[in-house]
C-alpha cells in the first residue's frame, strides 16, 4: 500500500509549497460586478455569500434577506463550482431554515432508547452527560472505545476534539457505503484517487460513457452543468444503466445491461480495444506497467463472451468501444460516486480505471485533470495524543486496501466487543439508520454502547434512538471551517452565518470547543470564537478575512492542470506507473487483472431492488424540507410496465416491498413504466422515515435502506456493495 | 414593441426542477402550488425508448383564452411584451380561466386570486431574467423578445427545430421546446 496524500501529491506535481502560497488573488473577475450589483438591488435586501451544505458538493452561494427574514439564495457568480447556478437542493436551502420540525432544544432521553422520549435539558446539562460519560469510558476502556461517525466539512470541529480526547476512529458512510471502492480501485491503478468534487472533465469529453451514473438525476451541481455542456457541444454519450436514467435518454447508445455484470462490459470493452489494437499504445508504452500480463488476463473475454452474461449484444459492445476510441483521450469512462453495489466495486472501479488508461484519458483534456489547491496552512494545535490501541474497525488488516476507516468495521467492534469493546459513539450529520445497511445490526450495536449522542439538524432516526440530541444550527446559520478547494482553478471558500438561529441551536464549532472544555481539552481550542480562527489561518495565508466574508469565495491562479500543459506524468504507485497488472493485489492474494464473478439470479418472483437519487433530495437528509418535499414528497417503486400489468399493479397503486429476508417496507407507490428492465426494480434512498420528530416525512414512501438487510463485503476495502437484495409486491388490502 | 416569449432546450434539460424551487422562492408561491412544473414524456417500448422532459408554465398566448374569458378584467394582457397577467385585487377567483387554459397552467391561491407564471416581469423590467432561466444549471432556457431578430431566442428558432404544446387550440403559446 502506497496511498498518496493530497500533500505529498502537491510535491509531486511540482506545485511546491511556496508556489502554491505565491497563488495571487485575481481582481474583479467576469462575474463580480454582477453579484455586487445584485448585491445593491433592492432596499431592505441583504445579499450575503456563504457555500451550501444541503449535499456536501459546497458550491458557492449568495444568500438574500428582506427585511430582516431569508428570502431566497442564488449560485455564487465568483465560484468555481456553481458558477453562479445552484441546483434545485441548494435553491430550496431556505427550507432547511423554516422546517418547523427542525430540533430546537437540547434534548435527554427519558426512557429506554429508542422510544423518543426526550426531556429539555440546558446546553450545559447536555453537555455534562456527554463529558462526564466520555470521561468514564476513557477511565475504563480508554479513549479509543469512543468513536466518531461524520460527514461533510461541519464535523471537522468534532473530528478535531475527539482526537484530542485521543480516539482515531473516526469514520464516514461516504468511505464504505459510497466512493471508497472507486477511490481504491482508482488509487491501485493510478496512484490517486478520484475525488471530491470529482476531477473528471466532464466539460471538456467528446465522449461521456456512465456507468449507473444517473447524472441530472444525481444532481453534483457542476458535474451536471458540465455534462449539460458538453452535451450542447455534442459530446457522444453512452450510458449503461439496467433503468433508462435521464442521462440514458440523452444517449446515443443505451446499453440495458443485466445489473451486477458492469464488470463483464468492461472486461470485453478492454479487449476489443486490445484485439483491434485501438488504444493508446504510446501512452500505454510511456506510462503503463504490466501491460503484457494484463493483456495476457483479459484474452477470453471476448464481446461474445460477454453477452450472454450482459444480455448487451457483441455488436453494440465492439460499436461502443470503436465510439470511445474515436474520441480518446477525450473519452471519459465516468467512475461514478455510490459505487458499493455488488461487493466486487473496488476491481470494478479499476477495470473503469484500466479502461481510461487504455483510452489514455488520465491526466488529459476531456478525461481526468490534475486537481490545484491553495496552500493555507491549519491552525496550529498542540499534537494529538498517540493510541497504543489503534484503530477498531479493521483488526489485523483484514481489509488491506482499505485506506479510511470503515464505518461498518466500528459496528462490527462495537457489537463483537473485539478487537476492543466500543462504548460510546458520537454522531454527526448522518442518519446512520438509513447510511449503514442492515439496520438491525446497526440498532444491536446500539445496545452495546454506554453513550450515544448526536448532533443533528432535524429529528433524524439515528438521533431517535441518542442519549443526548444535540440540535445544530443550519449552514445559513452559522460559520464552519474554511473550504481550500481541490479543482480545475483553486479557491477558498467561505461558510458565514446569514440569519440567526431561530432556537436554541448552536453551531458545531461552538459545540466542539464547549465539549473540549467540559473534558479539559482546553488547550486544543485556543481560539475564543470561530471568527479568530479563520482570521489567524487566513493572515497566515496571506489572504483578507473581511474580503472572503464581502466576497465569500477567494480565486487562486489557474495552474497547469493537463501533462499537456506541463504537469509531471508521475504516478504514486508502488511502480511509479499506470499498474495494469497490480502487484500489490497479487501479493495481498487478489486478482492482480480484474476478473468477472455471475451474480446471483433473484429467487423466482422476486425482482433485483436497486436504487438512487433524486435531484430534489440529498440521502435521508431533506424529507421535512418543505420546499423540497413539495417537489418530491414520497418515492415510487419503478417497476417495469409489463410485469406489473402481469401483477395487476398500476401507477399510482401502493404496495408493500418484501425482501427476501422477509423484512416488510412501508407503503410506496407504483411508478409502471418501460424505463426499466423487467428483472429489477428503482427506488429513490431517503423516504419512508419512522422517527417521531418527522411529523411531515414520515410513514411518505418507503426506505430502501430498511430493505437491504443483506450486505456483500469489498474483500480489498471493507464497502458493503448493498445491490444485493431481491424484493417482491405485497398488495395493500 | 417586444413580444417575450421563452425557448427550452429538451435536449439539456434533466428535469431537476430547479426552475420550479427558484420560482418558489422568488415569488413566495405557497407550499402545494407551482407555477412552472417538469414533464417526462415517454414513448416508446424498453429498451427502445424515446424520452423528452420539458419545464412547464403559462404559454402567455397571443390568443389567451383566460383573458377572454375573464368576467372582472383581473386576466389581462400585459403593455410590455405580451405578458399574460392576473390583478390579483380585481379577481373573484371563480376560476372561469382555469377551466379556459389548455396548458392547466392556472390555480387559485390560498389568498383567494387566480395565480399563474409572471414570466418574472418584476425582474424582467429591471433587465434580469425570470428567475426560472437565471437558476437553471443546465443552461437549457432561453428568455427574450422575438420582435428583436437578433436576440437569442429569435436565433434559436430559426437555427434549430422547436415544437409548441397544443398549438391546434389555437392559443399562439410562447413557449417553444426545442429538440
Amino acid at each position: 500500500m502506497n496511498p498518496i496524500t493530497r500533500r505529498r501529491f502537491l510535491k509531486i506535481t511540482g506545485t511546491s509549497l511556496g508556489a502554491a502560497a505565491a497563488a495571487k488573488t485575481l481582481s474583479v473577475l467576469p462575474g463580480t460586478a454582477h453579484a455586487l450589483e445584485k448585491a445593491a438591488a433592492p432596499s431592505g435586501v441583504q445579499v450575503i455569500p456563504t457555500f451550501c451544505d444541503v449535499c456536501f458538493w459546497k458550491c458557492g452561494a449568495l444568500a438574500y434577506v428582506r427585511d430582516g427574514k431569508l428570502w431566497k439564495v442564488e449560485g455564487n457568480p465568483e465560484d468555481p463550482l456553481s458558477r453562479g447556478r445552484l441546483c434545485p437542493r441548494g435553491t430550496g436551502g431556505i427550507g432547511a431554515h423554516y422546517d418547523p420540525d427542525r430540533l430546537t432544544s437540547p434534548l435527554l432521553r427519558r426512557s429506554s432508547r429508542g422510544k423518543e422520549e426526550w426531556v429539555e435539558v440546558t446546553w450545559d446539562e447536555a453537555l455534562d452527560y456527554i463529558a462526564e460519560r466520555m470521561q468514564a469510558i476513557k477511565a475504563k476502556y480508554g479513549p479509543e472505545s469512543v468513536a466518531l461517525f461524520t460527514h461533510g466539512i461541519g464535523g471537522n470541529f468534532l473530528r478535531h476534539a475527539v482526537r484530542a480526547y485521543g480516539s482515531p476512529n473516526i469514520a464516514a458512510p461516504s468511505f464504505a457505503q459510497c466512493r471508497g471502492p472507486r477511490d481504491v480501485g482508482f488509487r491501485l491503478t493510478f496512484g490517486e484517487d478520484v475525488g471530491s468534487p470529482e476531477r473528471t472533465d466532464i466539460a471538456n469529453a467528446r465522449c461521456i460513457v456512465l456507468i449507473g451514473s444517473h447524472l441530472g438525476e444525481n444532481m453534483h451541481n457542476t458535474q451536471v452543468q458540465e455534462f449539460s455542456e458538453a452535451m450542447a457541444a455534442g459530446a457522444s454519450l453512452i450510458v449503461v444503466d439496467p433503468r433508462l436514467s435521464v442521462a440514458a435518454g440523452k444517449a446515443k447508445w443505451y446499453l440495458p445491461i443485466k445489473p451486477g455484470t458492469d464488470m463483464a462490459l468492461l472486461l470485453a470493452w478492454m479487449n476489443v480495444l486490445l484485439r483491434e489494437n485501438l488504444y493508446d499504445r504510446e501512452y500505454v508504452a510511456a506510462h503503463g506497467f504490466g501491460f503484457e500480463q494484463f493483456a495476457a488476463g483479459i484474452v477470453d473475454f471476448t464481446p461474445e463472451w460477454a453477452y450472454p452474461e450482459t444480455g448487451i449484444p457483441p455488436e453494440v459492445i465492439r460499436e461502443t468501444a470503436r465510439e470511445m476510441a474515436r474520441y480518446r483521450p477525450a473519452t471519459l469512462v465516468h467512475p461514478g460516486r455510490h459505487v458499493t453495489w455488488y461487493g466486487d466495486d473496488a476491481q470494478r472501479s479499476r477495470a473503469i480505471a484500466l479502461l481510461n488508461a487504455l483510452l489514455g484519458s488520465w491526466g488529459r483534456k476531456g478525461g481526468f485533470y490534475y486537481p490545484q489547491s491553495m496552500d493555507v496552512p491549519a491552525y496550529p494545535y498542540p499534537p494529538y495524543p498517540k493510541s497504543e490501541k489503534g484503530k477498531v474497525d479493521n483488526p489485523n488488516n483484514k481489509y488491506p486496501f482499505a485506506d479510511e476507516t470503515l464505518t461498518t468495521g466500528i459496528r462490527e467492534a462495537t457489537i463483537s466487543g473485539k478487537p476492543y469493546p466500543v462504548k460510546g459513539w458520537l454522531v454527526y450529520a448522518t442518519n446512520l439508520i438509513h447510511a449503514l445497511p442492515n439496520e438491525a445490526e446497526t440498532i444491536c450495536a446500539l445496545q452495546e454502547l454506554d453513550l450515544l449522542a448526536v448532533v443533528d439538524v432535524i429529528p433524524s432516526e439515528i438521533a431517535g434512538w441518542a442519549d443526548v440530541v444535540l440540535p445544530e444550527s443550519i449552514y445559513l446559520e452559522r460559520y464552519d471551517d474554511l473550504n481550500v478547494e481541490w479543482f480545475r482553478q483553486p479557491f477558498i471558500a467561505l461558510r458565514q452565518p446569514v440569519v440567526n438561529s431561530p432556537h436554541n441551536q448552536k453551531p458545531n464549532w461552538w459545540i466542539a470547543r464547549k465539549l473540549a472544555d467540559k473534558l479539559g481539552l482546553g488547550e486544543y481550542f485556543p481560539w475564543k470564537d470561530i471568527e479568530e480562527y479563520l482570521q489567524y489561518r487566513l493572515d497566515k495565508a496571506g489572504y483578507s478575512f473581511d474580503e472572503l466574508k464581502r466576497k465569500g469565495i477567494i480565486r487562486g491562479e489557474k495552474q497547469p492542470i493537463y501533462f499537456d500543459e506541463g504537469v509531471p506524468a508521475e504516478f504514486a504507485t508502488p511502480s511509479g506507473k499506470i499498474e495494469f497488472y497490480s502487484l500489490q493485489l497479487a501479493q495481498a492474494g487478489f486478482d492482480p487483472v480484474p476478473q468477472y464473478a455471475r451474480p446471483a439470479e433473484p429467487p423466482p418472483g422476486y425482482f433485483r431492488l436497486l436504487y438512487g437519487r433524486a435531484p430534489v433530495h440529498s440521502f435521508s437528509r431533506t424529507q421535512s424540507n418543505r420546499l423540497l418535499m413539495d417537489m418530491l414528497p414520497e418515492n415510487d417503486v419503478w417497476v417495469n410496465a409489463d410485469v406489473a400489468a402481469r401483477r395487476g399493479l398500476k401507477s399510482g397503486d401502493y404496495v408493500r416491498l418484501k425482501n427476501q429476508d422477509g423484512v416488510l417496507s412501508n407503503r410506496i407507490r407504483v411508478k409502471a413504466t418501460q424505463r426499466i428492465r423487467p428483472d429489477c426494480v428503482y427506488m429513490v434512498h431517503g423516504f419512508g422515515h419512522t422517527a417521531k420528530g418527522l411529523r411531515f416525512a414520515r410513514d411518505k414512501g418507503a426506505s430502501d435502506a430498511q430493505l437491504l438487510t443483506r450486505y456483500q463485503t469489498d474483500p480489498l476495502m471493507g464497502g458493503t456493495g448493498m445491490n444485493v437484495n431481491f424484493v417482491t409486491f405485497e398488495l395493500e388490502a | 414593441m417586444a413580444r417575450f416569449a421563452m425557448v427550452i432546450d429538451t435536449r439539456q434539460c434533466v428535469g431537476c426542477m430547479d426552475c420550479v424551487v427558484a420560482c418558489k422562492t422568488e415569488n413566495g408561491v405557497p407550499e402545494g402550488f407551482n407555477r412552472d412544473w417538469i414533464v417526462q414524456d415517454v414513448n416508446g417500448i424498453y429498451p427502445t425508448l424515446h424520452m423528452e422532459i420539458r419545464s412547464e408554465r403559462c404559454n402567455h398566448c397571443d390568443n389567451p383564452p383566460c383573458v377572454y374569458c375573464c368576467p372582472t378584467g383581473a386576466s389581462h394582457v400585459h403593455d410590455l411584451g405580451g405578458v399574460v397577467l392576473v390583478h390579483h385585487e380585481k379577481c373573484i377567483g371563480c376560476k372561469a380561466c382555469l377551466a379556459a387554459c389548455p396548458y392547466d397552467a392556472r390555480f387559485v391561491h390560498p389568498e383567494g386570486y387566480a395565480d399563474k407564471c409572471t414570466f418574472c416581469i418584476h425582474r424582467v423590467e429591471k433587465g434580469l431574467q425570470p428567475s426560472c432561466v437565471a437558476v437553471c444549471p443546465t443552461y437549457c432556457m432561453y428568455f427574450g423578445d422575438l420582435d428583436d431578430p437578433l436576440s437569442e431566442v429569435s436565433l434559436l428558432l430559426t437555427s434549430r427545430k422547436y415544437h409548441l404544446l397544443l398549438p391546434e387550440t389555437g392559443t399562439q403559446p410562447h413557449i417553444y421546446y426545442l429538440t
